[in-house]
């Protein structure tokens, strides 16, 4: 079958096959225990009744990029900066928030739950497939119309803005301990007040 | 959240810290990075897949006559692969923890828009087909864009979270109002 011949050989040798599946398996654990594999978790979020999904998010970010930051200053990491083409991610990223919100997951948080029994979640993985496929079809005029318009490159804040990136990353980590001080704060309360 | 039971062993308990879990996606980020010298992401290799199957539908030639499908075929290589990985953890997650069951209309969707079934799983799939379009005209997710992005101090990926959050923000305004309701 045509399709067939197009599925090209797999990642090279079995150890790295087996790694692949054994880190996604890591990321689908850490997203439903995590509690965001859960359509309540994610609505009540942009609600502002549930912050698990910003905590999860802010600490990913910067854990993982001073530590990736400190692997890429010793050779052991490249960066992999995705082209900044302004008015494609902020339009993309309106449509994927309205996305969200009717779906209750992102597409990674729709596998997990998917697999932990989310019958609605299953639903919307077709929707994804589907939506794949507009934009399959629809990327020749957009490539044309859209990704240009404000197109930076591939940039990084220190780039635009002249400030290394160990000053974002302490501005950053100031800004989530402030906002998790007050989250933390807010949720004791709330919790010593509810008769639960 | 206060249990009457002594807390279960640590692999058996159905949520962990928040903290702790944005750590370990951090330290699981630092191996991707690594040892598969690619950025965590989801909707790169969900694309493919996604021309995998709308090619029955559609006819295998117009789908690989598709520019876009050209550049993002089918295979089972990391990314198709990590997909795979994430079902079988969130499986094996849900099972280890007895939280696995068959969830149709969740709490807060029955609290505003009630049981229907039918409406939930358009609202589902519409939402979907939104989530997957936004994420490819953005070159990436919560995770390509949100997690992999921010943490490399990407312009494109810290554009797309803060831009994600405000239209979440709106979107929710419209759909649940400011009206006070149960937690989850």
């Amino acid at each position: 079958m045509h399709l067939l011949a197009a599925v090209t050989p797999p990642v090279t040798g079995p150890a790295a096959l087996v790694a692949s599946v054994v880190l996604g398996a890591i990321f689908g654990v850490l997203l439903h225990r995590g509690g965001v594999a859960n359509y309540n978790v994610i609505v009540n979020q942009f609600r502002f009744r549930d912050f698990t999904v910003l905590k999860i998010m802010l600490t990913a970010i910067i854990v993982g990029g001073l530590g990736v930051l400190a692997l890429n200053s010793v050779g052991l990491a490249n960066y992999h900066i995705k082209a900044a083409n302004m008015l494609g991610v902020v339009l993309g990223a309106a449509i994927f928030g309205v996305g969200m919100v009717l779906y209750g997951y992102c597409p990674g948080t729709a596998i997990a739950a998917a697999a932990s029994g989310s019958i609605h979640g299953l639903v919307g993985l077709a929707g994804l497939l589907v939506g794949g496929t507009l934009y399959a079809f629809s990327f020749p005029w957009i490539a044309k119309n859209i990704l240009p318009v404000a197109a930076l490159g591939k940039v990084r804040l220190p780039d635009v803005t002249g400030v290394p990136a160990v000053v974002w990353f302490v501005a950053l980590l100031a800004i989530a301990l402030t906002v998790f001080f007050f989250i933390e704060r807010a949720e004791r309360r709330a919790a010593a007040s509810a008769p639960s | 959240m206060a249990s009457p039971t002594p807390a279960p062993h640590f692999l058996r308990q159905s949520r962990w810290n928040p903290y702790l879990v944005g750590t370990a996606i951090g330290v699981l980020s630092w191996i991707v990075f690594a040892v598969v010298d690619k950025p965590l992401g989801v909707t790169t290799a969900l694309t493919g897949l996604a021309g995998a199957c709308a090619a029955p539908f559609l006819g295998t030639d117009t789908v690989a006559a598709n520019a876009y499908f050209k550049s993002h075929v089918f295979k089972l290589d990391y990314g198709m692969l990590f997909l795979g990985g994430i079902a079988l953890g969130g499986f094996l997650s849900a099972i280890l923890s007895g939280s696995f069951r068959a969830e149709i209309i969740p709490t807060v969707w029955r609290e505003r828009f009630g049981g229907s079934v039918a409406k939930r799983l358009v609202a589902a799939f519409v939402g979907g087909i939104l989530a997957m379009y936004g994420a490819r005209l953005a070159d990436g997710c919560t995770s390509g864009n949100g997690i992999s992005g921010s943490l490399q101090l990407a312009v494109g990926g810290w554009t797309f979270f803060l831009t994600l959050f405000a239209s979440g923000i709106l979107t929710s305004l419209v759909l649940f109002g400011t009206g006070r309701s149960s937690k989850n």
